[in-house]
């Protein structure tokens, strides 16, 4: 097989987001996993290749393993990956380059974790907040939603971006997760609601943030497509600019715009043929940053193409039309997963009522951290 | 504080393995410089570019050689947020409170609390306040 060989997301797996009580993450991604080998029409025994993400619930030296034992695979090549919320993306642009070097056919890449039901809030925010540096940034009492609060005003102060605008995007998720069943949060919300919601750290408010959920996501990443339609995953790639929040250099330049560029170079693609985005939305401005540093919008013009219905599901650029971790809810690694397969879903018409006009080509975009990872894919649909 | 390589300490440590030099806690200098009320920082002894946070070489030109240097406190505020829901336990008496994240005058960037009221652009200096047995930055306007 040579580095030219297509490479295909063959079949894809999830559990609603919410609340599973009394289900572990292995519990979770055994679901998820179990639906992806079905839909992808494999057994057990073809599977040789096994990526998982961690699990906060469920710290262990050996996830990946621990988890095959469980679920009955026995692959030739196996490890867990932790890249924060870009690990899902990490996953499958890895499991892309084990098929692509023939060193596997059929990769497994699942994520599940019961983050929510699993641990108390504090505990879970408590371990969240450690992305931050332990010296300098977490003694002072910050949180993952402080580090984004502090990262939007400064690119609020300097592209001139307002609160009304990332309540679009609140507004924009909530809408598309009603349409979800699948989703955690399913109340529709308005931008008035949005700015009125709970302040947590100034200019973030509750409805800026995405939830805490419990569930699961799987993909098999395979030499060979699908029956349903054959996605193929056409470009990657990748940028770590910076762990911590004080060490961005530069609030415009997070990486994302890199990590995007390298993935249209190798597909050969620009921003007009894509048809679909999957963009990660830990928080309101986390999307409005994404969107504008890769460049499906203008410097604060992100907001601008919501309100115009570019964003929406009928719209030409349909974003994250399964909720996203806004709705759709967070789960930790599968939570940055659910894009991808939304994508998936949408492109092979498996997305039941909230169906659109099949996408031939979307962008797929995590970020870990904060901004800190960034990987970006390009799928497309080749038939 | 004079500028000292922590690693070339750690190199005359008799305790220290012969070929494989480790300075203890990276961050040492500055905490301690905390608890005598100092900001400290790293500066590249070949390039002299002022590290944030603190680094094993410099983010600039990869240089293992970083020399611990005091600030001398003053800043300008970046990014600011007012915390209204605490992490923790040991932080929800303080809520609301301030943070912000500040280049100081030197170059390196910090993370610290902030009196209310901080804007983005404002000239502010470093003070120190205690909180549950260690020490914080607190940074005032400038007057």
């Amino acid at each position: 097989m040579t580095s030219s060989s297509p490479v295909f997301l063959r079949g894809a797996g999830s559990t609603p987001f919410g609340r599973h009580e009394g289900h572990s993450a292995l519990d979770l991604m055994a679901a998820a996993a179990q639906q992806a080998l079905a839909s992808a029409q494999l057994s057990r025994g073809e599977i040789d290749g096994l990526l998982c993400g961690y699990a906060t619930t469920m710290p262990h030296l050996m996830l990946s393993t621990l988890f095959a034992e469980r679920f009955g695979l026995q692959p030739r090549y196996a490890h867990a990956m932790q890249l924060g919320g870009a690990t899902g993306a990490a996953m499958l642009m890895a499991a892309r380059e084990l098929v692509r070097s023939g060193r596997c056919r059929n990769v497994l890449v699942v994520a599940g974790e019961n983050r929510l039901t699993g641990q108390s809030r504090d505990s879970s925010i408590q371990t969240l907040a450690q992305v931050g540096d332990a010296d300098f940034e977490v003694p002072n009492g910050a949180s993952v939603p402080a580090y984004y609060a502090l990262m939007a005003s400064e690119y609020m102060h300097r592209t001139g971006v307002t609160s009304a605008d990332l309540a679009e995007f609140a507004v924009l998720m909530r809408a598309n997760a009603v349409r979800n069943p699948d989703a955690h949060l399913r109340t529709p919300i308005t931008q008035a609601e949005v700015l009125a919601s709970k302040p947590i750290a100034t200019p973030l408010t509750l409805l800026d943030c995405c939830p805490i959920s419990d569930g699961g996501m799987a993909f098999v990443v395979s030499a060979d497509a699908g029956r349903q339609a054959a996605v193929r995953m056409v470009g990657a790639g990748q940028a770590h600019r910076h762990q911590h929040l004080s060490a961005m250099s530069d609030v415009m330049q997070c990486g994302a715009g890199q990590a995007s560029q390298q993935a249209f170079d190798e597909a050969g693609l620009t921003h007009g043929d894509i048809d679909y985005l999957g963009i990660y939305d830990s928080f309101t401005i986390t999307l409005v940053m994404l969107i504008e540093e890769i460049g499906f919008a203008p410097r604060a013009g992100a907001a601008a193409r919501a309100r115009a219905g570019d964003f929406s599901p009928t719209g030409a650029l349909p974003l994250n039309t399964h909720g996203g971790l806004l709705s759709f809810g967070h789960c930790g690694v599968a939570g940055g997963m659910a894009h991808a397969v939304e994508a998936w879903r949408q492109m092979t018409g498996q997305a039941g009522q909230r169906q659109i006009r099949p996408p031939r080509r979307a962008f797929v975009h995590a970020d870990g951290g904060v901004m800190s990872s960034h990987v970006s894919l390009l799928l497309s649909r080749e038939d | 504080m004079t500028a000292t390589e922590p690693s070339k300490a750690a190199a005359m440590d008799p305790a220290a393995p012969a070929t494989l030099s480790i300075p203890a806690a990276l961050s040492a200098p500055f905490t301690e410089g905390l608890r005598l009320g100092v900001l400290r920082y790293q500066r590249c002894t070949a390039c002299g570019c002022a590290q944030t946070l603190v680094r094993y070489a410099c983010r600039h030109c990869g240089n293992e050689g970083l020399a611990w240097h005091d600030a001398a406190g003053s800043a300008t505020v970046r990014a600011v947020t007012v915390v209204m829901r605490a992490p923790s336990d040991e932080f929800r008496p303080l809520a609301p409170y301030t943070l912000v994240l500040v280049e100081l005058d030197e170059g390196p960037r910090l993370m610290g609390h902030a009196a209310p009221g901080m804007q983005i652009g404002d000239r502010v200096r470093a003070g120190f306040f205690e909180h549950r047995g260690g020490r914080l930055i607190r940074f005032e306007a400038m007057v």
